[in-house]
């Protein structure tokens, strides 16, 4: 109870800093204060295009999040069971990694659909920050450990269940949670530049062609909201797993 | 019979067994006595086919099941210390093993546990995994005088053959053991 007191107190005290600057700057049309942004959020809240964009973001996201997750495990795994494949795969990685998101976004909205382009995004951002926080896990695993399986002529699957997952389970477990901010992010503005239809992205694009800030703010909320309760979702995930151990 | 014969043994940066020799009992309990840097685990380890050896040759462990406690416990941290041994054993063994070992509260994890009944639950799993070479690293650490006779008296015959180092005598002795002093046996 305390604990939400505070968060509804520093809620309160930014919402307070941002009234302040609103009025300060006086132009509700270009800089609206939390009064216009939630009158223009209620009213995009009450129609069916609202919940269809957000719902279809969402979905785009978590599927190139989820893709990226399990491509990721499996070319850690990959590559730390073959030297060669690292070798081979590493500088792929490392551009994937030195690229901006806008060169990607503008390259691939060239090849693939629109709909598709910021689902990609979300995939390729996420994709690396998995791939190298699972494959330095594996490299860290407890040697000692891994001789008494040896020794103990562990299978497998045994090896996998009982030595390497409950190892890597941390280290995944703090990656998902930095991909899935990265994987928001991208994949919204993705769908800024490639004008993505039934999209979060396409309408900020809009508001802000149309000069419309109030909802240019309330769709920025929305993309806030969304995204504090999905981390909380994930948060929520892991302590359960955590706690049925 | 188990056989070494002339083995060098070792690690990169030091060769640690030279030239050892021993002819190992059919049935019985071993005990290799040195000080510390002789190779006691280096030796234990080239027994369980852990560690290769440079030269000389090694007879009678073919297709020998091999049962190694390790000089540290090893346990798998996140498992409870019933399923660090089931895991290699069963339910059935793993019980009677944990019994035999004293252990009461078998669901604890490894971090909850006492430094000498984290030593019992790898011992109760190398007991159980039932090689037909047990090879036991300073099985007795951590254990007071009383516990470490009860719980000698329970090991001494569950395997045909047992090789362990301790560094007390007494160990030795506890266990029916003859000492191999591996100190004076190596090669200069």
């Amino acid at each position: 109870m305390k604990k939400l007191l505070r968060h509804a107190l520093i809620g309160a005290f930014w919402i307070g800093v941002w009234w302040l600057a609103a009025l300060a700057v006086g132009l509700p049309k270009l800089f609206p204060g939390p009064a216009e942004t939630a009158q223009a959020l209620l009213r995009l809240s009450q129609t069916a295009v609202f919940w269809r964009s957000v719902g279809m973001t969402l979905l785009r996201v978590a599927l190139g999040y989820l893709c990226a997750v399990a491509a990721g495990i499996l070319l850690a795994a990959g590559c730390y069971r073959i030297r060669g494949l690292d070798t081979l795969l590493s500088p792929l990685r490392t551009v994937i990694k030195a690229t901006p998101v806008s060169s990607f976004i503008l390259l691939v909205w060239l090849w693939l659909r629109r709909g598709t382009v910021p689902l990609f995004i979300s995939f390729l951002m996420v994709l690396p920050i998995i791939w190298t926080s699972v494959q330095e896990a594996l490299k860290a695993v407890d040697g000692d450990l891994k001789e008494m399986t040896a020794m103990y002529r562990f299978s497998w699957l045994q090896r996998l269940r009982y030595l390497y997952a409950p190892s890597v389970r941390p280290s995944l477990m703090a990656a998902c949670m930095t991909g899935l901010g990265f994987a928001w992010k991208s994949g919204i503005a993705a769908e800024v530049i490639a004008l993505t239809p039934d999209s979060v992205g396409k309408h900020l694009s809009d508001a802000k062609n149309y000069l419309e800030y109030p909802d240019l703010f309330a769709w920025t909320v929305t993309v806030i909201v969304l995204s504090m309760a999905l981390e909380g979702l994930l948060k929520a995930l892991a302590h359960r797993r955590e706690g049925r151990k | 019979m188990i056989r070494l014969s002339h083995v060098y043994a070792g690690y990169p940066e030091k060769d640690v067994l030279r030239d050892v020799s021993i002819p190992f009992p059919e049935r019985g309990a071993v005990a290799l006595m040195a000080p510390s840097g002789f190779g006691k685990t280096t030796l234990l380890k080239v027994l369980a086919g852990l560690l290769p050896i440079q030269k000389g040759e090694i007879s009678g462990l073919e297709n020998k099941k091999i049962a190694f406690l390790f000089q540290e416990d090893r346990l798998l941290p996140w498992l409870t210390a019933e399923k660090n041994v089931e895991i290699v054993s069963g339910k059935d063994k793993a019980a009677h093993w944990l019994k035999e070992m004293e252990i009461e509260d078998a669901a604890r994890l490894p971090h909850d546990m006492s430094g000498g009944m984290r030593r019992r639950v790898a011992l109760a799993r190398a007991l159980s995994y039932e090689g037909e070479v047990l090879l036991l690293d300073e099985p007795f650490k951590g254990l007071d005088e009383a516990l470490r006779e009860r719980i000698a008296a329970r090991v001494k015959n569950a395997a045909p053959l047992t090789v362990l180092s301790v560094h007390d005598p007494v160990e030795a002795a506890l266990m029916d053991a003859s000492i191999i002093r591996l100190d004076q046996l190596q090669g200069s």
